[in-house]
């Protein structure tokens, strides 16, 4: 099932399919790993319920809602 | 020889740095700490190289001013050696970094460093095997515990002795393109060819527009290609297959623990920290806790059991006990008063000499001094704080806080530093992408209160515990949380008018919890100290000699007995009327801090140093008559603001004064950074800066004066009034007054 990432639940991951954001904001998302492809887990949204932390290749990543919903992924629950 | 270290932010290449060339350089646990690049000698060598530390990146992209201040330092200084520091436990996104690198023809070391982690969780790195995947030396070290560097050091010194042509990971449809366009560099004689033809095909802005011809023959080509699901967009397409080289590469390399306990211990704490209904409360239970251990007089509130005097010791307290930085301030405050009686009291009585060391160096400098135990306690937490790597958190817990006002959770890196000084703090925010978030920022930093402030609040707290029973803490407290105000207030006008922009995104790493280390926060505090004597010694002693003369002296150059008769008194008189509406120019002594407020504009530790000048002029015989002997401000306090339509005003005049010296110009040193950081962008902001940091002070001091006066007269009315103000402010956001009134200033 597609979706977007700012739609995942905390511990659900799944599988990049594309990235939708434009110029520098998807440059960034790139250099940090963020490319079709790779294994997303949402980990938890911060206290004010933005932003999000996700594991990415290995790390941790903070990033918001409004940027997450440009990373759609193929859920894998 | 010259060795550049370039690495991901975070990975430990300023301690590296550090543990290479024995500097102080300063270590921090989020990534952006070094902002600008450093350099040093590594003298083990016979060969003595120099070393430069490039700012942290994680990409040779054109759209962070670090990452081009490194690309334009490898391409144009051409170091002999490139040592690619990488985080071993992080090894796929570090990687990606040392991909880029691999393309310029630059000889490159990689050391892995963290190793000692990797080898505790039972992650098995094949070292051999990467060697062989990148074609580069690769040497494992630990930059904490000095382990494996003067291997890395004799293997860089023979690669700078060869050389080495750019290599590139990229491969597939895309190598003819590629070998193609960096043959055209070739022909023009231009270095790092393959580099240079990577960035032109990612259609890299800078790149294309210093070869345009370049660019223009090989468009219809890179138009051509196939770059699948990327549709032409090559800055994806290379990005992506860089990480797929990568992944692909790593399953042979490492082989993972099953399971990562480290990884777990830093997710339980961060569990607790970033906790959805405890985050917030922790973060302001831990800020609260750090001020109370610094500055309370009543320490843990162990106040309640003690009976009043029950200790009545100078150094630990009368009715509770004091808080270890009250403690060592004590401590301090003895010694030097000791000091200075040793010095003072050799020389003859009357003298003009005497006046200048006993009122002039000692009274001024003394007076600095004395608050250097606090400022340690204070930076020693917030070192801790860093190097645990909580103030990334911070950053995440408040993003969504301070996108409402125009900048993003990373802004508060920058500000947080502000908060210890505003020089690194307004240096700091070349870490941030947007111009004009870096530009709003700049404006705030002023707003922190920073450790050069902290004796101004903590002599006012002092006085006011001791002769009004008002709390220690709280007075410094509320100087704390009235810039933090203002500060947002600011953000939010600045946006809405002067700066107009969006809310830059935030897309940023969380390093791992780490215990902070010993020699880090050791270091961090023996340069904090170092340069707070240096600057005790040199600008403040200076400053306050000329300070002494031009309060002792008239214009005939003889000593005056009341310091209203001298230079700096007459010459106050002119400017006094501007601050009386604000309190504190009123009274018989308000002229003396209306002359600490404007030596204050050079360096804010001047504003008490002038005043430990005046308490020394006013003599000893009056403040021994004082029951608070020893607490010169209150001779001053009794004097200023004094009576207005039968109240004394005195307290809310002080705060005013307080208010003031919070907003307005921090210090020339702040001054030439923000200078420094506004001249990438345009440089008339500088002058609309100063006028806003002084216009602010003014309006904020005011409105201080009469709220506190109308609190003294009748507190509720006071607060009702106060109330309204609130309502008013937030009722003009809510509605976007700031930015109609900007608009009708635009049409006229």
């Amino acid at each position: 099932m597609k979706k977007k990432l700012s739609e995942f639940m905390p511990g659900e991951k799944g599988c990049v399919v594309s990235v939708s954001a434009e110029g520098k904001i998807r440059r960034r998302l790139f250099d940090m790993g963020v490319t079709p492809g790779a294994r997303i887990e949402m980990i938890k949204t911060a206290p004010l319920g933005d932003p999000i932390e996700v594991a990415v290749r290995g790390y941790e990543l903070s990033l918001r809602k409004s940027e997450a919903e440009t990373v759609l992924l193929e859920s894998s629950k | 020889m010259k060795f550049a270290l370039a690495g991901n932010p975070n990975s430990g290449k300023t301690t590296l740095f550090n543990a290479l060339t024995g500097s102080t350089a300063h270590v921090g646990n989020w990534p952006g700490v070094t902002i600008d690049k450093r350099t040093g000698v590594y003298r083990k060598a016979a060969e003595r190289p120099e070393i430069i530390d490039l700012p942290g990146i994680y990409s040779l992209s054109p759209y962070s001013p670090e990452e081009i201040v490194s690309r334009n330092f490898l391409l144009d200084e051409k170091p002999d050696c490139i040592i690619n520091i990488i985080d071993a436990t992080n090894l796929e996104r570090n990687l990606y970094l040392t991909t880029q690198l691999l393309e310029l023809d630059i000889p490159i070391v990689a050391a892995l460093n963290m190793t000692d982690v990797t080898d505790k969780n039972g992650d098995r790195i094949d070292v051999a095997q990467l060697e062989k995947a990148l074609g580069i030396p690769v040497v494992k070290i630990s930059a904490l515990k000095g382990s494996g560097i003067d291997g890395l050091m004799e293997r860089s010194v023979k690669a700078a002795r060869s050389s080495r042509a750019g290599a590139s990971v990229l491969g597939g449809s895309l190598s003819a393109l590629l070998e193609e366009t960096a043959e055209l560099y070739r022909r023009e004689k231009v270095g790092s060819p393959l580099f240079h033809a990577v960035k032109l095909i990612e259609n890299d802005g800078p790149e294309v527009g210093k070869y345009p011809k370049i660019a223009e023959r090989i468009r219809p080509k890179r138009d051509a290609a196939d770059t699948g699901i990327f549709e032409g967009d090559f800055e994806g397409y290379i990005a992506d297959a860089r990480y797929k080289r990568i992944a692909a590469e790593l399953q042979s390399v490492l082989k993972k623990a099953e399971k990562n306990a480290a990884l777990t211990r830093s997710d339980k704490i961060d569990r607790v920290l970033t906790h959805k209904i405890w985050g917030i409360p922790i973060f302001l239970a831990i800020m609260l806790a750090v001020f109370h251990i610094t500055f309370s007089e009543d320490f843990l509130f162990l106040g309640v059991f003690f009976g009043e005097g029950s200790f009545d010791s100078a150094i630990f307290g009368a009715d509770a006990i004091n808080s270890p930085g009250v403690i060592l301030f004590n401590l301090m405050e003895l010694f030097t008063s000791w000091l200075g009686g040793l010095i003072g009291g050799g020389l003859p009585e009357g003298t003009w000499y005497a006046g200048l060391v006993n009122d002039g160096l000692l009274g001024g400098v003394f007076a600095v001094l004395s608050f250097m135990p606090q400022i340690l306690v204070l930076f020693l937490f917030l070192s801790v704080l860093e190097d645990s790597g909580y103030m990334a958190r911070v950053a995440f817990i408040m993003d969504r806080a301070f996108r409402r006002f125009g900048l993003s959770g990373k802004a508060f890196m920058p500000l947080i530093m502000c908060f210890g000084c505003g020089v690194p703090g307004i240096m700091a925010t070349r870490t941030l992408e947007n111009e004009k978030e870096r530009t709003r920022t700049i404006f705030l930093a002023p707003f922190f209160s920073c450790g050069a402030k902290l004796p101004i609040w903590a002599a006012f707290a002092g006085a006011f515990a001791y002769y009004k029973g008002i709390n220690a803490e709280l007075t410094v407290f509320s100087m704390y949380v009235l810039g933090i105000a203002i500060a947002i207030i600011s953000a939010f006008f600045l946006k809405n008018t002067v700066i107009k922009g969006e809310t830059p995104p935030f897309i940023m790493e969380l390093p791992a919890y780490r215990l902070p280390q010993l020699k880090n926060t050791a270091l961090h505090l023996w340069q904090k100290l170092k340069n707070y004597v240096v600057r005790a010694g040199t600008i403040i002693a200076g400053a306050t000699v000329v300070i002494w003369a031009l309060t002792s002296l008239d214009f005939s150059f003889r000593l005056v007995e009341d310091g209203g008769d001298s230079m700096m008194g007459l010459i106050s008189r002119f400017f006094t009327w501007i601050f009386v509406p604000l309190g504190f120019g009123m009274g018989e002594n308000g002229w003396k801090f209306v002359v600490a407020t404007f030596t204050g504009l050079l360096a804010k530790e001047v504003v008490v140093a002038t005043m430990g000048i005046f308490a020394g002029m006013d003599g000893d015989e009056a403040l021994e008559l004082e029951d608070g002997a020893g607490n010169p401000l209150w001779l001053m306090l009794i004097g200023v603001g004094g009576v207005l339509g039968g109240l004394d005003v005195s307290v809310p005049a002080m705060f005013a004064f307080m208010a003031f010296n919070l907003l307005s110009v921090p210090c020339m040193a702040a001054v030439a950074a923000a200078r420094g950081e506004f001249k990438s962008g345009k440089g008339h902001w500088l002058g609309k800066a100063i006028i806003y940091w002084i216009a602010t002070a003014y309006i904020v001091a005011l409105a201080v004066f009469w709220l506190g006066t109308l609190f003294v007269a009748s507190w509720w009315l006071g607060l009702l009034v106060f109330l309204a103000l609130t309502a008013a402010i937030v009722l003009a956001v809510r509605f976007r007054i700031f930015g109609k009134i900007a608009g009708i200033f635009k049409r006229s």
